[in-house]
């Protein structure tokens, strides 16, 4: 008891006299908050790209690919395969007893980024006929749904803010044709909001690259996704495999998240080493300047723990402003920022920074780490400090 | 240089702190080197990349493709040296998810274009008789242990066989050496011939044209020739140097720069106020040592100087430790392997002396004035 009652008044005093030794408690708080912003800024990218990917999951969807293909782009399925999906036990039917699903063809299209000007690669996904059944997240906002059988097309919202050249009325074009844009869509946040949507047939139509890449198909209830696969993959006439469509962005997206995520731990990691300098900077110095006050204390029979304990929860306190600094800056400036890469295997994928609160518990954890051992080792001086020669050396 | 004693005397008077001072700009310069290292190694990429080779793809998309008959159409094109193509094959081996980065070419063409590729006479001797023969990169070679002779399965998810099947068999006839143009640069060709006649869809479909001219200066005009030839036919094309090709692919990625430099400039404000504050403190502590060299004679101006070299020696040393330490991770194996033939740009060397140079003034500046202003009766008196 008596330990903690010494703990806590040589704490109080520390934290009583911080803010004389402002400029140099300074050092700490901002070399954290550097740190922690740049970290959780980076981190934003791969958690925003993963919040988008999760948003294009449904529970009760699936994806049908070709065997052996990881990604919509090089999958392809022909009509017949088609025909035999829309007999497969598992699949939901509307009122009028039609199959819910949609063959899809995929083509990359070239768009140009409004900042810069860049040219991206851009998914124009032909769907079919049922797409509000499948897919009744996807809503209008802006003009109309494109019309089967004449080169229209709606836009997500993300590509239409991106892209230029993709407002209503405008044209885009692919091989051999030109679409006319009529509509701007919204779907939930996912991935669909950076393609572009047209029909199928008249996709296929017009430019005579005949198969479908992928099936997406909704099921009657999630519990059926095993059921479906297995009639699928029992059929020896189809050549197919089914991904549950969340594990399908998951993976499409694995990649380039994980790198990001590594670029940022590797960044974070190196800044933070820099940052433990300069914590063990600041304290080494807070502990020399209270040389005299420490040697007192011990005198009058201060324990070495109260020592130690008080130095580190001044170097934790600080860094813990600094981590909520540097987290709040990352907030305030990234969260919410749109940003596009083409490092998935689907063309350009929109997503917005996301600092959640999760990251910025990671930012924090990382700048108490950061001041716990910039804080140990002056801590364990001032323990150390032999008290004849502390008082003498004054 | 006859105060070179008394500058280092000061910089070690509390050996820590400017050790732990020092420290914090090395790696700072660190990361430093290695952002703008690597900002700047995609542009040497871009850079490395000849002038005088053109990339044709179809102009919708590259994805789209072009047919085999533009060939003859290309290669008639005054100033035109030699052109070569290559078809997107979707390789993998065992795994989907093992890529091999794989194209049906024509390999006399790809060598001619390709000029600084080294490959040896007796292998494309080999690679022209061999219809389903495979020329590999060492790299390739080396990372997967295929040895000339071997025979190897490649899936694909784009291409069928006209048996039905996904899995083509290659026989390994040769290798070469492409490490000059980095490791993003494809490594496992296959008789185009062999491919087409294979494959069950998508005949006579090229992804790249890749075409090498007589002169560089003539790039841009005989792109727009290339175009012409084939505006408002079905299958119209898009010309581009090799250079404009690389920085758009990097561009799909994102803005890299802006993100690097974001990154120094937090890392740059952090350290300013790290260091500045070191040397003030430094300064304080030795207020009555300062009035002491004053009163032995010292000017005002060769105090300032003492205490402004002081900041110098500290920054321009640790800047050029953590310089070097960038640059030796740069021409380490795994870099060499990425971008070919990595050395640290000079201009990021520059770049960070001027960075040294600037924050030994902005850090040492301020307390090297309060040196400077010291008056020496206050200063010993301690007020």
């Amino acid at each position: 008891m008596k330990l903690f009652r010494q703990i806590a008044a040589v704490t109080a005093m520390n934290l009583r006299s911080l803010p004389q030794r402002a400029a140099t408690s300074l050092v700490i708080v901002i070399g954290i908050a550097g740190v922690v912003a740049v970290l959780t800024s980076v981190l934003a990218m791969s958690t925003g790209m993963i919040k988008t990917m999760n948003n294009s999951g449904r529970d009760d969807r699936v994806i049908v690919l070709r065997n052996g293909s990881t990604n919509e782009t090089s999958s392809a399925i022909n009509r017949d395969s088609l025909r035999l999906i829309m007999d497969v036990p598992g699949v939901k039917r509307d009122d009028a007893g039609k199959p819910i699903l949609s063959g899809e063809a995929l083509r990359l299209i070239s768009l140009h980024k409004k900042e810069d000007g860049s040219q991206v690669n851009v998914v124009l996904r032909g769907v079919g006929p049922q797409l509000p059944e499948l897919r009744p997240e996807v809503r209008i906002v802006e003009g109309r749904m494109f019309n089967p059988a004449v080169n229209e097309v709606i836009v997500g919202k993300s590509a239409a803010a991106q892209y230029s050249g993709v407002k209503l009325g405008d044209h885009v074009s692919s091989r051999r044709t030109t679409w006319t844009v009529v509509g701007i869509f919204e779907s939930g946040g996912d991935s669909h909001q950076s393609e572009v949507m047209a029909d199928a047939e008249t996709l296929i139509t017009s430019d005579g690259r005949g198969s479908f890449q992928n099936v997406t198909v909704m099921l009657d209830s999630p519990a059926s996704f095993q059921k479906f696969k297995d009639a699928l993959t029992s059929n020896p006439a189809l050549s197919l495999d089914v991904w549950k469509e969340r594990d399908y962005y998951e993976q499409a997206s694995k990649g380039i998240s994980r790198v990001i995520s590594f670029l940022a731990y590797i960044v974070g990691g190196i800044m933070a080493v820099g940052a433990v300098f300069g914590a063990l900077n600041t304290m080494y110095s807070a502990v020399s300047e209270r040389l005299r006050e420490i040697a007192t204390l011990r005198a009058m029979g201060f324990g070495a723990a109260a020592m130690v304990v008080s130095v580190l929860a001044e170097a934790l306190l600080l860094a813990a402003i600094g981590g909520a600094i540097g987290a709040a800056i990352a907030w305030a400036f990234f969260n919410g920022n749109t940003v596009s890469t083409g490092g998935t295997a689907m063309g350009q994928l929109i997503f917005d920074l996301t600092v959640s609160p999760r990251l910025m518990l990671v930012g924090i954890v990382w700048a108490a780490a950061i001041g716990l051992i910039g804080g140990l080792f002056p801590a364990i001086r001032a323990a150390r400090l032999p008290v004849a020669t502390a008082l003498r050396a004054i | 240089m006859k105060y070179f004693s008394l500058i280092w005397a000061g910089l070690w008077r509390k050996r820590t702190r400017t050790v732990f001072t020092m420290l914090s700009v090395v790696v700072a310069f660190l990361l430093f080197g290695l952002l703008q290292g690597f900002n700047q190694g995609f542009h040497t990429l871009e850079s490395n990349q000849d002038l005088d080779r053109l990339y044709i793809t179809a102009k919708s998309n590259m994805t789209d493709g072009l047919p085999i008959a533009h060939l003859s159409r290309i290669k008639s094109v005054p100033g035109v040296k030699a052109v070569s193509h290559w078809t997107y094959f979707g390789g993998f081996y065992q795994n989907a998810k093992d890529p091999v980065p794989a194209f049906a070419t024509d390999v006399d063409g790809l060598f001619a274009v390709y000029k600084e590729m080294k490959v040896k006479p007796e292998y494309l001797d080999a690679m022209r008789k061999t219809r389903n023969g495979a020329l590999i990169s060492e790299a390739i070679a080396k990372a997967r242990g295929w040895k000339v002779g071997d025979r190897v399965p490649i899936g694909t998810s784009i291409w069928t066989k006209k048996d039905g099947g996904s899995t083509w068999d290659f026989e390994i006839v040769g290798t070469f050496d492409a490490s000059r143009y980095g490791q993003g640069f494809p490594g496992f060709y296959m008789n185009y011939t062999y491919f087409d006649e294979t494959s069950a869809f998508g005949h006579g479909v090229i992804h790249y044209y890749l075409v090498s001219i007589v002169d560089p200066h003539q790039a841009q005009q005989i792109s727009r020739q290339i175009d012409a030839l084939f505006a408002n036919s079905s299958f119209e094309t898009q010309t581009q140097t090799e250079s404009a090709m690389v920085l758009q692919a990097l561009k799909q990625l994102g803005d890299l720069s802006f993100i690097a430099n974001s990154i120094v400039g937090a890392v740059m404000f952090t350290l300013l106020f790290l260091t500045a504050n070191t040397m003030m403190q430094s300064v304080r502590e030795r207020t009555s040592e300062l009035a002491v060299l004053k009163t032995l004679g010292f000017s005002d101006g060769k105090v300032l100087l003492l205490v402004l070299t002081e900041a110098l020696v500290l920054c321009l040393f640790a800047a050029a430790m953590g310089l070097l330490v960038s640059s030796a991770v740069f021409s380490s194996p795994p870099m060499k392997a990425m971008f070919g033939n990595p050395h640290m740009p000079a201009i990021v060397i520059g770049m960070g002396a001027a960075i040294a140079l600037l924050l030994s003034f902005a850090s040492g500046l301020p307390p090297a004035w309060r040196a400077r202003q010291l008056n020496i009766v206050d200063a010993l008196a301690g007020r």
